[in-house]
């Protein structure tokens, strides 16, 4: 051994350049293979529906595919901008992403806050286990559950509401209620998941804090608002700025289950339109520049309040 | 630390455990009422009310939507795609997660770029759809599969994991011979058990819980899964082709026990997953995903 060490000593100099360069060339090649499957999944389901684009600016034709159609430049969106329809979606989707900012977004902070009032291990574990769970429920559960309790016919809600005197609502087909149902629903279904990141910000609170604060006279209140909201105002800031850029991401599934043709004044968005008349309508290049628009305003908004965040001298999100 | 409770330390702990066990109620109290009527006989469900005990348990609902072959097949399906479909997705991610982990990985940062890309913006509904066609996936058992092989955001979560184990185990492991894929294979993966329960019970719970794509790609019926059917079933309300379908099951209209069995046979099994899996997701969940 040391003898070999000796005399390959000399050659260090020369040979020990080349020895990383072999292995990068050759030895990763396993890294190179692995990648394969992955690259080939991005490019033909990510990357080529963004050249599929193409035909936003075209008369799509079915049956000619993206090479046989007519080039028609921009005449779709000028259609789209032109069109009342389209300004009734855009207004749909802010509003009921607005509503959610309002309604929802506290509702997880708050949640966490409380659970993390709590002394008692097992009760907190019992509770979070309980609001976890509508989570891992699907969208079309959560809406038969709704159906099934505010329905006209044997809901349990209007057999209340007609026991005490009321009368019955159709809480369903009712526009003025469509957008509160849907924000209940994410709040019911989403809220308590929600509350796992804040309360991962806040087991990392130094608890020596709020044994100063004791010491110092402050009360429940004032640890409260001195000491934990402080430790999870970066996260909350982040998530609101998350948000803003998803600004017209509404629930997709969850709204297209609860929409019927009575709602669709208030509770028509981006993807239920495109859907209803892109894939079942057959308005191909029209609805894909709809699409377009509002991938495109999406694509914005996220890089802008992703600016906001480093601004306010946060990581940013990517 | 622990002092006698104060007073205000006292009603402040009752108040907010009261508005706790109140948010716990909340969510249970769907669960429990559509649990009491689908084991409730007709009779009580007729009377109306909450009802969150049935009088009298009767399995009858159960052995009904469980005899209906429409309704078994599409939880077979199912079954499938969560099996086939989550295999798939941590076959592809894990492959691609742990070259990109590597640094001297040539051309990761494009590809990472690339990846991320696809979060922020997407080609759309029509311009998938029409991909999916022309690949010829259109209603086959796998245009519902393939297309969600990968999320992105697990992939960019696994990789920040992988980044994470210490490159001397690696590296040590390349130094005794053993090849890249030998080296995930024997000290990545059994470190990264964790992660891997986490992203196997968020992908599975993906799947099973799917409708939509099933509408969009799949018109053949005897191809859909149970979503569709539940919202056959309860959502769209006239249920004809679900009444001829279940015709064969010697009743005429849905009573509302058969739909509320039918959210429970749909909901239980993802949800008997969550408990074994828990104690990993907790520390799982929070991987990669928030530094510091």
């Amino acid at each position: 051994m040391q003898i070999e060490q000796q005399v390959s000593s000399k050659q260090l100099k020369s040979s020990a350049p080349r020895r990383p360069r072999l292995r990068k060339s050759w030895q990763d090649w396993d890294l190179y293979l692995m990648l394969v499957p992955g690259a080939i999944f991005f490019i033909l389901f990510k990357y080529l529906p963004m050249w599929g684009i193409v035909i936003s600016f075209q008369d799509f034709n079915p049956f000619g595919g993206i090479w046989n159609s007519e080039w028609v430049g921009l005449q779709h969106f000028r259609t789209l901008l032109e069109y009342d329809g389209f300004w009734r979606i855009f207004s749909n989707s802010i509003i009921l992403s607005m509503l959610n900012l309002v309604f929802f977004f506290p509702v997880p902070i708050i949640l966490a806050l409380m659970l993390n009032e709590v002394r008692k291990r097992v009760f907190k574990n019992f509770i979070q286990s309980v609001v976890y769970m509508p989570h891992f429920i699907s969208w079309v559960v959560v809406a038969g559950i709704t159906y099934l309790m505010l329905g006209t016919q044997d809901g349990v809600v209007n057999d209340f509401i007609v026991k005490f005197g009321g009368e019955q609502t159709n809480f369903l087909t009712s526009t003025d209620w469509f957008r509160p149902l849907i924000v209940l629903q994410s709040i019911w279904k989403e809220a308590g998941w929600g509350t796992i990141i804040f309360l991962a910000a806040l087991s990392g609170v130094d608890p020596q804090l709020y044994e100063a604060a004791v010491v110092d006279g402050a009360n429940r209140w004032r640890q409260l608002w001195h000491i934990t909201l402080p430790a999870i105002r970066s996260t909350i800031l982040i998530l609101l700025i998350l948000r803003l850029g998803h600004v017209l991401d509404n629930g997709f599934e969850q709204i297209f289950l609860m929409l019927s043709a009575t709602t669709y004044s208030v509770g028509d968005v981006f993807e239920t339109y495109v859907y209803r008349e892109g894939l079942v309508g057959g308005k191909f290049s029209y609805t894909t520049a709809i699409g377009l628009f509002k991938s495109v305003i999406g694509l914005i908004m996220v890089v802008l309040a992703n600016r906001l965040a480093k601004r306010f001298g946060e990581e940013g999100v990517y | 630390m622990r002092k006698r409770l104060s007073a205000g330390d006292f009603i402040f702990n009752g108040v907010n455990n009261l508005l706790l066990v109140f948010c716990a109620l909340v969510t249970l109290i769907p669960f429990l009422y559509v649990l009491a009527v689908s084991l409730s006989p007709l009779e009580q469900v007729m009377r109306g009310g909450l009802i969150l005990w049935p009088d009298k348990f009767t399995w009858d609902s159960y052995v009904m939507i469980l005899t209906n072959s429409h309704f078994t097949r599409a939880l077979w399906i199912t079954i499938a795609i969560t099996v086939v479909g989550t295999l798939l997705n941590l076959f592809l991610t894990v492959t691609m997660a742990y070259p990109l982990s590597k640094k001297r990985l040539k051309g990761r940062g494009v590809i990472l770029f690339l990846v991320l890309f696809t979060m922020l913006f997407s080609g759309g509904m029509i311009p998938t759809f029409l991909v999916i066609k022309e690949v010829g996936l259109l209603n086959s058992f796998w245009s519902v599969i393939i297309p969600a092989g990968i999320s992105a955001f697990n992939l960019i979560i696994l990789k920040n994991f992988f980044q994470g184990i210490p490159e001397a185990l690696d590296e040590s492991a390349r130094i005794d011979g053993c090849s890249n894929i030998g080296s995930l294979l024997r000290i990545v993966l059994p470190l990264s058990m964790p992660a891997l329960a986490t992203f196997t019970l968020f992908y599975a719970v993906g799947h099973w819980n799917q409708f939509f794509s099933s509408i969009m790609y799949v018109t053949d019926s005897n191809l859909w899964p149970i979503q569709v059917i539940l919202r056959q079933m309860i959502i769209e309300g006239s249920v004809e082709e679900f009444q001829a379908a279940i015709a064969n099951g010697n009743i005429q209209t849905m009573p509302t026990t058969l739909k509320m069995a039918a959210i429970v046979v749909a909901t239980v099994p993802i949800l008997l997953v969550y408990p074994f899996l828990q104690k990993h997701f907790a520390k799982g969940v929070m991987l990669g995903s928030v530094k510091g």
